[in-house]
Protein backbone atom coordinates (compact mmCIF):
# COMPACT_ATOMS: atom_id res chain seq x y z
CA UNK A 1 0.00 0.00 0.00
CA UNK A 2 2.80 2.52 1.11
CA UNK A 3 4.72 1.75 -2.54
CA UNK A 4 1.79 2.05 -4.60
CA UNK A 5 1.04 5.15 -2.68
CA UNK A 6 3.88 6.55 -2.76
CA UNK A 7 5.04 6.11 -6.65
CA UNK A 8 1.83 7.23 -7.19
CA UNK A 9 2.14 10.53 -5.20
CA UNK A 10 5.22 11.00 -7.66
CA UNK A 11 3.36 10.51 -10.73
CA UNK A 12 1.07 13.02 -9.68
CA UNK A 13 3.00 15.25 -8.57
CA UNK A 14 1.44 14.91 -4.72
CA UNK A 15 4.66 14.48 -2.61
CA UNK A 16 4.26 16.86 -0.29
CA UNK A 17 0.70 15.75 0.93
CA UNK A 18 2.95 12.71 1.86
CA UNK A 19 5.22 14.55 3.87
CA UNK A 20 2.29 15.42 6.23
CA UNK A 21 0.27 12.41 5.76
CA UNK A 22 2.71 10.33 6.81
CA UNK A 23 3.51 12.40 10.46
CA UNK A 24 -0.02 13.08 10.83
CA UNK A 25 -1.12 9.20 10.37
CA UNK A 26 1.78 8.51 13.33
CA UNK A 27 0.44 11.56 15.89
CA UNK A 28 -3.36 10.12 15.20
CA UNK A 29 -1.85 6.15 16.05
CA UNK A 30 -0.73 7.41 19.55
CA UNK A 31 -3.60 9.60 20.28
CA UNK A 32 -6.07 6.46 19.29
CA UNK A 33 -3.60 4.21 21.88
CA UNK A 34 -3.84 6.98 24.33
CA UNK A 35 -7.68 6.75 23.98
CA UNK A 36 -7.21 2.87 24.32
CA UNK A 37 -5.24 2.99 27.40
CA UNK A 38 -8.12 4.54 29.12
CA UNK A 39 -11.03 1.86 27.85
CA UNK A 40 -8.48 -1.39 28.10
CA UNK A 41 -8.00 -0.46 32.02
CA UNK A 42 -11.10 0.18 32.79
CA UNK A 43 -13.25 -2.64 30.92
CA UNK A 44 -10.07 -5.17 31.65
CA UNK A 45 -10.39 -4.51 35.15
CA UNK A 46 -14.22 -5.03 35.25
CA UNK A 47 -13.95 -8.39 33.33
CA UNK A 48 -11.32 -9.50 35.30
CA UNK A 49 -13.61 -8.93 38.48
CA UNK A 50 -16.20 -10.88 36.50
CA UNK A 51 -13.99 -13.57 35.84
CA UNK A 52 -12.74 -14.11 39.55
CA UNK A 53 -15.88 -13.84 40.79
CA UNK A 54 -17.14 -16.76 38.38
CA UNK A 55 -19.85 -14.85 36.60
CA UNK A 56 -18.20 -14.91 33.42
CA UNK A 57 -18.37 -18.55 33.75
CA UNK A 58 -22.02 -18.76 34.41
CA UNK A 59 -23.05 -16.56 31.39
CA UNK A 60 -20.80 -18.02 29.23
CA UNK A 61 -22.21 -21.54 29.80
CA UNK A 62 -25.65 -19.35 28.79
CA UNK A 63 -24.31 -18.85 25.20
CA UNK A 64 -22.10 -21.93 25.08
CA UNK A 65 -24.30 -24.34 22.57
CA UNK A 66 -24.77 -21.60 19.65
CA UNK A 67 -20.66 -20.37 20.31
CA UNK A 68 -19.93 -24.33 20.01
CA UNK A 69 -22.05 -24.45 16.73
CA UNK A 70 -19.92 -21.42 15.60
CA UNK A 71 -16.40 -22.15 16.90
CA UNK A 72 -16.58 -26.11 16.70
CA UNK A 73 -12.42 -26.23 17.07
CA UNK A 74 -12.93 -24.96 20.73
CA UNK A 75 -13.55 -27.43 23.44
CA UNK A 76 -16.71 -26.05 25.97
CA UNK A 77 -14.12 -25.37 28.55
CA UNK A 78 -12.37 -22.93 26.61
CA UNK A 79 -12.04 -19.61 28.34
CA UNK A 80 -11.83 -17.48 25.41
CA UNK A 81 -15.76 -18.71 24.83
CA UNK A 82 -16.52 -15.96 27.63
CA UNK A 83 -14.86 -13.23 26.24
CA UNK A 84 -16.19 -13.96 22.56
CA UNK A 85 -19.53 -13.96 24.01
CA UNK A 86 -19.00 -10.33 25.83
CA UNK A 87 -17.23 -9.03 22.51
CA UNK A 88 -20.61 -9.95 20.76
CA UNK A 89 -22.68 -9.00 23.34
CA UNK A 90 -21.20 -5.00 23.23
CA UNK A 91 -21.08 -5.14 19.58
CA UNK A 92 -24.80 -5.73 19.42
CA UNK A 93 -25.67 -3.38 21.51
CA UNK A 94 -23.38 -0.81 19.70
CA UNK A 95 -20.66 -0.51 22.16
CA UNK A 96 -17.78 -0.58 20.26
CA UNK A 97 -15.47 1.40 22.87
CA UNK A 98 -16.34 -2.02 25.55
CA UNK A 99 -16.33 -4.79 22.22
CA UNK A 100 -12.60 -4.45 21.54
CA UNK A 101 -11.04 -5.01 25.05
CA UNK A 102 -13.22 -8.09 25.25
CA UNK A 103 -12.48 -8.78 21.59
CA UNK A 104 -8.73 -8.74 22.45
CA UNK A 105 -8.88 -10.75 25.28
CA UNK A 106 -10.62 -13.11 22.93
CA UNK A 107 -8.14 -13.18 21.02
CA UNK A 108 -5.21 -14.11 23.15
CA UNK A 109 -7.23 -16.95 24.74
CA UNK A 110 -6.96 -18.35 21.76
CA UNK A 111 -3.70 -17.57 20.49
CA UNK A 112 -2.66 -19.24 23.78
CA UNK A 113 -3.79 -22.67 22.58
CA UNK A 114 -2.55 -22.16 19.14
CA UNK A 115 0.07 -24.92 17.51
CA UNK A 116 1.64 -22.11 15.38
CA UNK A 117 1.68 -18.64 16.93
CA UNK A 118 2.37 -17.12 13.26
CA UNK A 119 -0.46 -18.30 11.80
CA UNK A 120 -4.24 -17.76 12.87
CA UNK A 121 -5.99 -20.67 13.94
CA UNK A 122 -9.71 -21.23 12.64
CA UNK A 123 -11.85 -19.91 15.47
CA UNK A 124 -9.42 -16.68 15.02
CA UNK A 125 -10.79 -16.04 11.67
CA UNK A 126 -14.49 -17.03 12.53
CA UNK A 127 -14.41 -14.50 15.39
CA UNK A 128 -12.42 -11.85 12.94
CA UNK A 129 -15.34 -12.33 10.07
CA UNK A 130 -18.16 -11.86 12.49
CA UNK A 131 -16.22 -8.88 14.08
CA UNK A 132 -16.04 -7.28 10.45
CA UNK A 133 -19.67 -7.84 9.44
CA UNK A 134 -20.37 -6.22 12.93
CA UNK A 135 -23.55 -8.11 13.92
CA UNK A 136 -25.40 -4.50 15.53
CA UNK A 137 -28.46 -3.61 16.78
CA UNK A 138 -27.87 -0.16 17.39
CA UNK A 139 -25.27 2.09 15.44
CA UNK A 140 -24.75 4.75 18.22
CA UNK A 141 -22.28 7.03 16.52
CA UNK A 142 -24.76 7.23 13.04
CA UNK A 143 -27.59 7.75 15.10
CA UNK A 144 -26.02 10.26 16.93
CA UNK A 145 -24.92 12.10 13.61
CA UNK A 146 -28.28 11.66 12.36
CA UNK A 147 -30.28 13.48 15.30
CA UNK A 148 -27.39 16.53 14.77
CA UNK A 149 -28.55 17.64 12.18
CA UNK A 150 -32.02 17.59 12.69
CA UNK A 151 -33.56 14.46 11.87
CA UNK A 152 -37.34 14.57 12.95
CA UNK A 153 -36.58 10.00 13.26
CA UNK A 154 -32.92 9.68 14.03
CA UNK A 155 -33.74 6.36 14.64
CA UNK A 156 -35.77 5.68 11.33
CA UNK A 157 -32.47 3.34 10.18
CA UNK A 158 -32.32 1.07 12.84
CA UNK A 159 -34.37 -1.62 11.03
CA UNK A 160 -32.74 -1.38 7.61
CA UNK A 161 -29.54 -1.56 9.18
CA UNK A 162 -29.94 -4.06 11.09
CA UNK A 163 -31.36 -6.34 8.22
CA UNK A 164 -28.13 -5.34 5.94
CA UNK A 165 -25.75 -6.53 9.11
CA UNK A 166 -27.55 -9.76 9.27
CA UNK A 167 -27.12 -10.21 5.95
CA UNK A 168 -23.16 -9.00 5.99
CA UNK A 169 -22.89 -11.54 8.90
CA UNK A 170 -24.63 -14.43 7.05
CA UNK A 171 -22.44 -13.97 4.19
CA UNK A 172 -19.28 -13.79 6.37
CA UNK A 173 -20.03 -17.06 8.44
CA UNK A 174 -21.05 -19.00 4.94
CA UNK A 175 -17.64 -17.51 3.46
CA UNK A 176 -15.57 -18.64 6.28
CA UNK A 177 -17.35 -21.99 6.03
CA UNK A 178 -16.69 -22.34 2.47
CA UNK A 179 -13.25 -21.13 2.55
CA UNK A 180 -12.37 -23.28 5.37
CA UNK A 181 -13.78 -26.52 3.46
CA UNK A 182 -11.39 -25.48 0.83
CA UNK A 183 -8.81 -25.24 1.96
CA UNK A 184 -9.30 -29.29 4.10
CA UNK A 185 -10.00 -30.35 0.23
CA UNK A 186 -6.93 -29.01 -0.83
CA UNK A 187 -4.49 -30.17 1.64
CA UNK A 188 -6.20 -33.70 2.04
CA UNK A 189 -5.40 -34.25 -1.73
CA UNK A 190 -1.53 -32.87 -1.16
CA UNK A 191 -1.39 -36.05 1.44
CA UNK B 1 -37.15 2.38 19.35
CA UNK B 2 -37.04 4.20 22.33
CA UNK B 3 -36.50 0.94 24.38
CA UNK B 4 -34.14 0.20 22.21
CA UNK B 5 -32.38 3.38 22.62
CA UNK B 6 -32.92 2.70 26.43
CA UNK B 7 -31.54 -0.47 26.69
CA UNK B 8 -28.22 0.46 25.10
CA UNK B 9 -28.09 3.63 27.60
CA UNK B 10 -28.67 1.73 30.65
CA UNK B 11 -26.60 -1.43 29.39
CA UNK B 12 -23.31 -0.69 30.85
CA UNK B 13 -24.00 1.23 33.93
CA UNK B 14 -26.19 -1.69 35.04
CA UNK B 15 -23.50 -4.57 33.29
CA UNK B 16 -21.14 -2.43 35.98
CA UNK B 17 -23.09 -2.93 38.71
CA UNK B 18 -24.30 -6.44 38.68
CA UNK B 19 -20.42 -7.24 38.07
CA UNK B 20 -19.59 -5.35 41.46
CA UNK B 21 -22.75 -6.78 43.40
CA UNK B 22 -21.89 -10.05 42.45
CA UNK B 23 -18.42 -10.10 43.40
CA UNK B 24 -19.62 -8.54 46.54
CA UNK B 25 -22.04 -11.45 47.75
CA UNK B 26 -19.22 -14.24 46.33
CA UNK B 27 -16.94 -12.09 48.30
CA UNK B 28 -13.99 -11.85 45.70
CA UNK B 29 -11.08 -9.06 46.39
CA UNK B 30 -12.88 -7.01 43.39
CA UNK B 31 -10.30 -3.76 43.79
CA UNK B 32 -7.28 -6.65 43.34
CA UNK B 33 -8.85 -7.79 40.14
CA UNK B 34 -9.61 -4.64 39.04
CA UNK B 35 -5.97 -3.38 39.25
CA UNK B 36 -4.46 -6.52 37.88
CA UNK B 37 -7.25 -6.55 34.85
CA UNK B 38 -6.51 -3.17 34.25
CA UNK B 39 -2.41 -3.15 34.17
CA UNK B 40 -3.03 -5.95 31.17
CA UNK B 41 -5.36 -3.12 29.26
CA UNK B 42 -2.12 -1.01 29.82
CA UNK B 43 0.17 -3.72 28.22
CA UNK B 44 -2.28 -4.68 25.41
CA UNK B 45 -3.29 -0.90 24.39
CA UNK B 46 0.96 -0.05 24.03
CA UNK B 47 1.84 -3.20 22.18
CA UNK B 48 -0.89 -2.16 19.89
CA UNK B 49 1.10 1.07 18.78
CA UNK B 50 3.46 -0.47 16.25
CA UNK B 51 0.41 -2.31 14.14
CA UNK B 52 -1.73 0.86 14.52
CA UNK B 53 0.52 3.30 13.29
CA UNK B 54 2.09 1.42 10.17
CA UNK B 55 -1.34 0.65 8.65
CA UNK B 56 -2.27 4.67 9.32
CA UNK B 57 0.24 5.93 7.89
CA UNK B 58 -0.10 3.04 4.92
CA UNK B 59 -3.47 4.31 4.20
CA UNK B 60 -3.10 8.04 4.56
CA UNK B 61 -0.24 7.59 2.26
CA UNK B 62 -2.45 6.07 -0.07
CA UNK B 63 -5.15 8.59 0.57
CA UNK B 64 -2.96 11.85 0.11
CA UNK B 65 -1.64 10.11 -2.85
CA UNK B 66 -4.87 11.18 -5.09
CA UNK B 67 -4.89 7.17 -5.67
CA UNK B 68 -8.02 6.48 -3.74
CA UNK B 69 -9.83 9.16 -5.80
CA UNK B 70 -8.12 8.11 -9.24
CA UNK B 71 -9.81 4.64 -8.47
CA UNK B 72 -13.25 6.33 -7.56
CA UNK B 73 -13.30 7.59 -11.09
CA UNK B 74 -12.44 4.86 -12.57
CA UNK B 75 -14.78 3.02 -11.37
CA UNK B 76 -18.09 5.61 -11.51
CA UNK B 77 -19.37 4.71 -14.65
CA UNK B 78 -19.79 0.81 -13.26
CA UNK B 79 -21.35 2.81 -10.50
CA UNK B 80 -23.89 5.02 -12.72
CA UNK B 81 -24.78 1.35 -14.85
CA UNK B 82 -25.67 -0.13 -11.62
CA UNK B 83 -28.04 2.66 -11.04
CA UNK B 84 -25.84 3.57 -7.20
CA UNK B 85 -25.31 7.28 -7.41
CA UNK B 86 -22.18 7.99 -8.06
CA UNK B 87 -21.78 10.37 -4.36
CA UNK B 88 -21.81 7.03 -2.20
CA UNK B 89 -18.72 5.45 -4.26
CA UNK B 90 -15.86 7.18 -2.30
CA UNK B 91 -17.84 5.93 0.78
CA UNK B 92 -18.03 2.68 -0.63
CA UNK B 93 -14.31 2.29 -0.58
CA UNK B 94 -13.40 4.61 2.35
CA UNK B 95 -15.48 2.42 4.79
CA UNK B 96 -13.35 -1.22 5.24
CA UNK B 97 -10.31 1.51 5.50
CA UNK B 98 -10.62 4.33 8.06
CA UNK B 99 -13.87 4.58 10.11
CA UNK B 100 -13.13 8.40 11.26
CA UNK B 101 -12.63 9.33 7.36
CA UNK B 102 -16.03 7.66 6.21
CA UNK B 103 -18.05 8.53 9.18
CA UNK B 104 -16.76 12.11 7.92
CA UNK B 105 -18.29 11.78 4.95
CA UNK B 106 -21.45 10.37 6.07
CA UNK B 107 -21.93 13.83 8.10
CA UNK B 108 -21.15 15.25 4.65
CA UNK B 109 -23.59 13.78 2.90
CA UNK B 110 -26.30 14.32 5.44
CA UNK B 111 -25.04 17.97 5.69
CA UNK B 112 -25.44 18.41 1.86
CA UNK B 113 -28.47 16.70 1.29
CA UNK B 114 -30.14 16.88 4.10
CA UNK B 115 -31.42 14.01 6.61
CA UNK B 116 -34.15 12.90 5.10
CA UNK B 117 -32.87 12.05 1.07
CA UNK B 118 -32.12 9.13 -0.01
CA UNK B 119 -28.52 9.33 -0.17
CA UNK B 120 -27.81 10.66 3.63
CA UNK B 121 -30.29 7.56 4.70
CA UNK B 122 -28.14 4.74 2.13
CA UNK B 123 -24.97 6.48 3.63
CA UNK B 124 -25.99 6.15 7.65
CA UNK B 125 -27.29 2.36 6.89
CA UNK B 126 -23.78 1.38 5.20
CA UNK B 127 -22.33 3.60 7.69
CA UNK B 128 -23.85 1.89 10.69
CA UNK B 129 -24.37 -2.23 9.28
CA UNK B 130 -20.73 -2.45 8.48
CA UNK B 131 -17.33 -2.04 10.18
CA UNK B 132 -14.00 -0.78 9.57
CA UNK B 133 -12.74 -4.03 8.26
CA UNK B 134 -8.92 -3.30 8.11
CA UNK B 135 -8.59 -2.10 11.33
CA UNK B 136 -10.41 -4.62 13.20
CA UNK B 137 -7.56 -7.01 11.56
CA UNK B 138 -4.97 -5.04 12.89
CA UNK B 139 -6.00 -4.56 15.93
CA UNK B 140 -7.09 -7.55 16.42
CA UNK B 141 -4.56 -9.87 14.83
CA UNK B 142 -1.57 -6.95 15.94
CA UNK B 143 -2.97 -8.06 20.05
CA UNK B 144 -1.58 -11.58 19.13
CA UNK B 145 1.42 -10.66 17.34
CA UNK B 146 0.02 -12.46 14.22
CA UNK B 147 1.11 -10.71 10.87
CA UNK B 148 -0.45 -12.96 8.00
CA UNK B 149 -4.12 -11.98 7.82
CA UNK B 150 -4.63 -14.82 5.49
CA UNK B 151 -8.62 -15.08 4.66
CA UNK B 152 -9.82 -13.22 7.00
CA UNK B 153 -9.21 -10.21 5.44
CA UNK B 154 -10.52 -11.41 1.96
CA UNK B 155 -13.75 -13.17 3.84
CA UNK B 156 -14.35 -9.68 5.34
CA UNK B 157 -13.51 -7.40 2.42
CA UNK B 158 -16.30 -9.92 0.50
CA UNK B 159 -18.93 -9.59 3.36
CA UNK B 160 -18.06 -5.86 3.52
CA UNK B 161 -19.04 -5.41 -0.30
CA UNK B 162 -21.94 -8.03 -0.19
CA UNK B 163 -23.21 -5.78 2.75
CA UNK B 164 -22.85 -2.53 1.09
CA UNK B 165 -24.73 -3.41 -1.60
CA UNK B 166 -27.37 -4.75 0.26
CA UNK B 167 -27.23 -2.09 1.93
CA UNK B 168 -28.09 0.40 -0.38
CA UNK B 169 -30.92 -2.30 -1.49
CA UNK B 170 -32.91 -2.06 0.91
CA UNK B 171 -32.43 1.68 1.68
CA UNK B 172 -34.48 1.63 -1.42
CA UNK B 173 -36.90 -1.26 -0.82
CA UNK B 174 -37.33 0.32 3.13
CA UNK B 175 -37.78 4.24 2.66
CA UNK B 176 -39.71 4.21 -0.61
Amino acid sequence: MIVVGIVYSILNGTTSQINSAMFDASTQAVQLVIGFIAVFTFWLGMMEIAKQSGLLEKLTVLSRPILLKLFPELSPKDPALGFIMSNMTANFFGLGNAATPFGLKAMTALQANNPDPSVPTRSMITFLCLNTAALTLFPTTVISLRMTHGAPDPMDIVIPAFLATCFSCVIAITLDRLFYMFTVKRSHRRK
Amino acid sequence: MNTIAAISTFFLPVLVGVILVYALIKKTDAYGAFTEGGKEGIRLSISLLPFLLGMLVAINILRASGFLDAMNQALSPLLIWLSIPPDLLPLLFIRPISGSASLGMVADLTATYGTEHFISRAAAIIQGSTDTTLYVLTVYFGAVGIKKMGRALTIGLLADLAGMTVAILITIWYFT
